[in-house]
């Protein structure tokens, strides 16, 4: 069969198992969508924006099982004064759940406003997501347009006393959960949103960011534990003037991860921050795939990844930064690494900078390495045993994604969640 | 306290013999000064004495106090009382001198089936310790050695021994690097932990060193051999005529 021929095949094979919402604004966009995914099709291992990660599990109709992973350890962001928002397998969970309300900030879920005519998110809902299909098309993030079950809309208005937490549980071994997030932050408005949890056995996420100018928004995200689980991921935003936008996911484990974050700087001054730290054990894959776009003058861009891996775990890194023309007084910095604890592991890297601006100041780099050999001797000639020393290692190799988070006091609940994990592994 | 016995170790990469049959009785509450040419083993001894890979000793003995040093893990010698104060400290990115001197204290202390100190007391003893070797706190807060200059990677050593405590100490060429200022301070830091219940081994090239930390014992070390010991008189002699004459009086 021959390439497109069978891309058409998978993607109509993918596609028959799932249903368009019907009714209002959203009906539009999803037809829209679903216009685009058909002439785009879902990946194929041949593609090159693929070639380090087999999307197949992704696309196959049928939903590989994932086992929910049972273990009694203290929730991540437990204990921190938060605005609960769960859903199970997808689904939202009203008694699980806070009441949506909170000063600053409006919350409405898509499965309620989709038909209504008008609403605020129809102007982003599936746009962000269009305008981030080019260069480079990302089928993933279309499907979820075409057939998010659900997700939040939400509008932050001033400044929220706690975080909007959404917590994503596991519970069926085959679920398969398509959420679609619209966030808009106002000029002047700020907000911090967490995430975690492993959400569905295959998880497809999209979160469409529209930061006004002078707004403010912080993402921290904890990539659910379960062994068995995939999840494809898109982060879509675009920044206004002086605006800023700090994302820091945190990932381990999780059979294939692939998180895609496509981030266009369009008012000048404005920051973006997208950070991620991930440990890997075994049968793990991990993509990381930034595309940065400077459309503005005087913009700062970070990207920081720091991967660790051992007994076979892959990482990869996929990412861009690209100058457009006028976009002066670029400052963009792009560093992604890997510790690898043993021979078996890999870390498969892709920086790019394009740049067509003649005062810009870009750099990256991309380094894979084992522990320091000498700084394990000093840490044990002090007494302290192999392992903790290893451990104490790692942590520090992965402080700088994780120096990322403002907030110390989730940092510090990422990190001890980090040496828990470490310690339980060695 | 420290015994070595007819010590013969060897690069384990390359079949290249390094010591040669080193013997050395360290007693507690003594200095003794260990001085030699370059390439004479002097950093090997320390090296191997603490633990460190690469070196395989194919003849010999070393034992602290009743415990067969060479039987043990790095962090085993240390919990047992050994110090190797490094001649280049390692800097380690992303781990706070502060977080680094507590795990170490600690991991020691349980290791000895001690309890572990408790935050307070750990703060309040460091920055004792840490004013007296002129350790400002913000030299605490950085990690470790990263953007130390000189002087501070080494008083940052001897702040670790003032901490940990140890019963005998090996210092590796921790003159070198310093200026006259730099290590005095670092002398009166090491005098300042002298007593009777400690052993110190002093490895350095120049008399200089032992101006400050006063041997009670000097050896002298080429080929892989301690070839002549004295009392601090020996120092003065190589200061004022190099290794040579005495290398020559020995063959």
């Amino acid at each position: 069969m021959a390439l497109a021929e069978r891309r058409i095949t998978a993607t109509e094979a993918r596609l028959e198992g799932l249903q368009l919402v019907k009714g209002g604004w959203s009906s539009a966009a999803r037809s829209d969508a679903l216009q685009r995914l058909r002439q785009m099709g879902l990946p194929e291992r041949r593609d090159e924006y693929w070639k380090f990660t087999r999307p197949d599990t992704l696309v196959q109709p049928e939903t590989p099982k994932a086992s929910v992973f049972d273990n009694d350890e203290r929730p991540i962001f437990d204990g921190f004064d938060r605005l609960r928002i769960v859903f199970v397998d997808g689904v939202f969970d009203a008694e699980a759940s806070d009441d949506l309300s909170l000063e600053g900030v409006s919350i409405e879920r898509l499965a309620d406003i989709a038909d209504k005519d008008i609403h605020w998110a129809k102007d982003l809902y599936g746009v962000l997501e269009a305008r981030g299909q080019s260069p480079v098309a990302r089928p993933f993030a279309a499907l979820n347009t075409a057939f998010a079950t659900d997700g939040l809309m939400i509008h932050v208005t001033g400044k929220p006393s706690k975080p909007i937490s959404l917590i994503y549980t596991h519970a069926k071994d085959d679920s398969d959960a398509i959420l679609h997030h619209v966030i808009r932050v106002d000029a002047g408005a700020e907000a911090t949103i967490l995430e975690n949890g492993p959400a569905a056995a295959r998880f497809n996420k999209c979160m469409e960011i529209d930061v006004a100018d002078t707004g403010k928004l912080h993402l921290v995200r904890a990539q659910g534990r379960d062994h068995e689980r995939r999840a494809v991921t898109h982060l879509f935003a675009r920044l206004g003037e002086e605006s800023t936008l700090k994302a820091f996911t945190l990932t381990v484990n999780g059979v294939l991860t692939r998180n895609e974050a496509v981030v266009e700087l369009t008012g000048d001054d404005a920051i973006a921050h997208i950070a991620g730290a991930c440990v890997g054990d075994g049968d793990f894959h991990h993509d990381d795939t930034v595309f940065i776009t400077h459309d503005a003058v005087n913009c700062e861009s970070r990207q920081v990844f720091k991967k660790v891996l051992r007994n076979g775990a892959t990482g990869v890194f996929q990412g861009k930064i690209l100058v457009k023309e006028g976009a002066q007084k670029t400052d963009g910095y792009q560093i992604s690494q890997s510790l690898l604890l043993d021979d078996d592991s890999q870390f498969l890297a892709k920086p790019e900078l394009e740049i067509y601006a003649d005062d810009v100041a870009c750099s990256h780099g991309s380094t894979s390495g084992a522990i320091d050999e000498d700084a394990l001797f000093y840490l044990r000639s002090r007494g302290v045993p192999e392992k903790a020393a290893t451990n104490l290692l790692t942590l520090a190799f992965l402080a700088e994604a994780v120096q990322e988070i403002e907030d110390e006091a989730l940092a510090e609940d990422l990190i001890e969640r980090l040496e828990n994990w470490l310690a339980r592994r060695s | 306290m420290l015994e070595i016995k007819n010590l013969h170790v060897k690069l384990e990469e390359e079949d290249k013999q390094i010591l040669k049959g080193v013997d050395l009785s360290v007693e507690a509450g003594k200095v003794h000064a260990i001085m030699g040419p370059n390439g004479s083993g002097k950093s090997t001894l320390s090296y191997v004495l603490s633990g460190r890979d690469g070196y395989e000793v194919t003849e010999g003995s070393a034992t602290l106090g009743d415990q067969d040093l060479l039987d043990l893990e790095p962090e085993e010698r240390a919990a047992a009382g050994l110090f190797l104060a490094f001649q280049y400290p390692v800097e380690i990115p992303g781990v706070g001198n502060m977080t680094f001197l507590r795990t170490a204290v600690n991991a020691q202390r349980k290791a000895r089936g001690e309890e572990e100190m408790n935050a307070t007391d750990f703060l309040k003893l460091v920055r004792a310790r840490a004013k007296e070797l002129k350790i400002d706190a913000e030299m605490l807060k950085r990690p470790v050695n990263v953007g130390f200059s000189g002087g501070e990677k080494k008083r940052n050593e001897v702040l670790q021994m003032a901490m940990l405590e140890p019963k005998m100490c090996i210092l590796d060429e921790t003159d070198s690097g310093l200026d006259v200022d730099a290590m005095k301070l670092v002398a009166d830091g090491v005098n300042a932990l002298r007593s009777e219940g400690r052993g110190f081994l002093v490895i350095t090239h120049y008399q200089r060193l032992l101006d400050h930390i006063k041997p009670d014992v000097v050896h002298i070390m080429a080929d892989g051999r301690i070839i002549k010991s004295g009392g601090p008189e020996l120092a003065l002699e190589v200061e004022n005529n190099g290794y040579a004459d005495i290398l020559n009086e020995v063959v």
